[in-house]
């Protein structure tokens, strides 16, 4: 049986170049960073050699990269660092209803803490209302938090639009770029975004390892306290593996940035076959979304009985952002964007790869409607 | 804790270099101190800025230590500005 992996969002697999990359650091080259000598030094030029490289994925200075364990803290580090760091300036903040749990919860608690946290509503498309943050923001908002591209649905923002009115007010930007970063080009000059998340593992690198870029001249309070690591703004011996081979990783996210279009080809053949199944939806913008997403609603079909009924034909997809599917049956992203609880359960995410061939499409294709109409008939909910 | 030294606080002292560690972790402000006193020449003023309390006995021992000058401390109510003088070679 053919396997397909079109969960992309979710984790992508880890290109081989990255585990050679990798593999001196967790067996010879063993050396704490912070030593002087040649074992500690030789990992420490590995994490700046990775710093390098991070940083031209999106236009950066190497001295912006912080790095971290993940997209989730450097989400966390952005909202609560910036949000602290500015406290005096004022205790008004700004994200929208669609962002990833780390940044939302992230938001929460600050709101715990006497912050004023004002969540935009997006439209139909998943849009972040440009006019809704206009309105919100006050001479006292001190950041404004907004995806680049939504994971659900694929759908890119207006960040920089919004940065610009952030910034006529006083406001940092943030912008989580997780599921954007490697399926389209970042330049954070370009966007003026203040500060910028990233993660490793969604870009063919290693689990527990991302980065926040921070833009120079910048104070942010750290989340863990140590020492020296990270120019003394993000404790904890460094994963220096990991690092190395996120590193590398960016590397060949640059370097394949030019299959973006092999890719969309791809997606938009995906899309068609499947809309060819009677009361199948696409979801998030039809234009405006990263070029290796596709999203719909299936109707009468639980997206977390189509995931697992796929997976028995050997094709893995996404129902929602991975820590929400297990918990809720209903996404919370499609609620904002106005579907009724029933029709939002029904969710499927299809998230391309460089390695997604077009016989992987035709085999998807091949096998999606038999699935469909095999749960459809055993459906409460399906009246044909 | 070591007896803290007498410190002198001022105000509106301008400085040649200015040297940003407010909220970076401990040893971060001894360590930018030292490479950023490297770089200036004999008679310049470096301003370090640092919430963190402890430089309030570190800097003016470094100071002590290498023979530069503290000239003095303002306190901004939500960190310090430090000016040292470089004073040897």
């Amino acid at each position: 049986m053919l396997r397909v992996y079109l969960d992309h969002m979710a984790t992508a697999p880890l290109d081989r170049e990255v585990l050679s990359a990798m593999l001196p650091f967790l067996e010879n080259r063993f050396g704490n960073p912070s030593r002087p000598y040649d074992l500690g030094s030789e990992a420490k030029q590995a994490i700046e050699r990775a710093r390098e490289s991070v940083a031209r994925l999106i236009n950066a200075s190497p001295g912006e990269i912080i790095f971290t364990s993940s997209g989730a803290e450097a989400n966390n580090l952005a909202v609560r660092g910036l949000a602290k760091a500015n406290a005096g300036r004022g205790m008004h903040l700004i994200t929208s209803e669609i962002e990833h749990h780390s940044t939302l919860n992230a938001f929460r608690s600050l709101q715990k803490e006497g912050y004023v946290v004002t969540f935009l509503p997006v439209n139909a498309y998943g849009e972040v209302s440009v006019e809704k943050l206009e309105s919100a923001i006050t001479d006292s908002t001190t950041l404004v938090s907004v995806m680049l591209a939504n994971y659900e649905v694929g759908t890119l923002q207006a960040v920089r639009e919004i940065a610009q009115i952030a910034h006529e007010r006083g406001a940092l930007v943030h912008t989580d770029a997780v599921a954007a970063a490697g399926n389209i080009e970042i330049d954070v000059k370009k966007l003026g975004v203040d500060a910028l998340s990233l993660s490793a593992h969604t870009m063919y690198g290693p689990k527990g390892a991302g980065a926040l870029y921070l833009r120079e001249g910048l104070r942010i309070v750290p989340l863990i306290y140590s020492g020296i690591q990270e120019e003394g703004r993000r404790g904890g011996t460094e994963n220096v593996a990991g690092i190395a081979g996120f590193g590398r990783a960016a590397e060949l996210a640059l370097k394949h940035l030019d299959k973006v279009e092999r890719i969309r080809w791809l997606r938009d053949k995906l899309i068609e076959g499947v809309l060819e199944v009677e009361k199948v939806e696409l979801t998030g913008h039809p234009e405006k979304r990263l070029p290796n997403h596709a999203s719909f609603i299936v109707e009468s079909v639980d997206g977390e009985a189509l995931m697992m009924a796929l997976s028995f034909e050997g094709i893995y997809i996404g129902n929602g952002t991975a820590c929400i599917s297990q918990v809720l049956r209903a996404s919370p992203i499609l609620l904002a964007m106005g579907y009724p609880a029933q029709r939002a359960q029904c969710s499927a995410i299809f998230t391309l790869g460089r390695e997604t061939s077009k016989r992987d499409i035709e085999y998807v294709l091949s096998k999606f409607p038999d699935v469909v109409g095999k749960l459809r008939r055993i459906s409460p909910l399906w009246n044909e | 804790m070591p007896k803290q030294p007498e410190i002198k606080f001022v105000e509106g002292i301008v400085a040649d270099a200015v040297e940003d560690v407010v909220y970076r972790m401990c040893p971060m402000h001894l360590m930018r101190l030292e490479e950023r006193m490297k770089e200036l020449r004999k008679g310049q003023i470096l301003e370090l800025q640092t919430d963190y309390e402890g430089a309030l006995v570190d800097i003016p021992d470094w100071c002590r230590k290498t023979g530069n000058e503290l000239i003095g401390v303002e306190d901004t109510g939500e960190f310090f500005k430090f000016y040292i003088k470089k004073t040897v070679d």
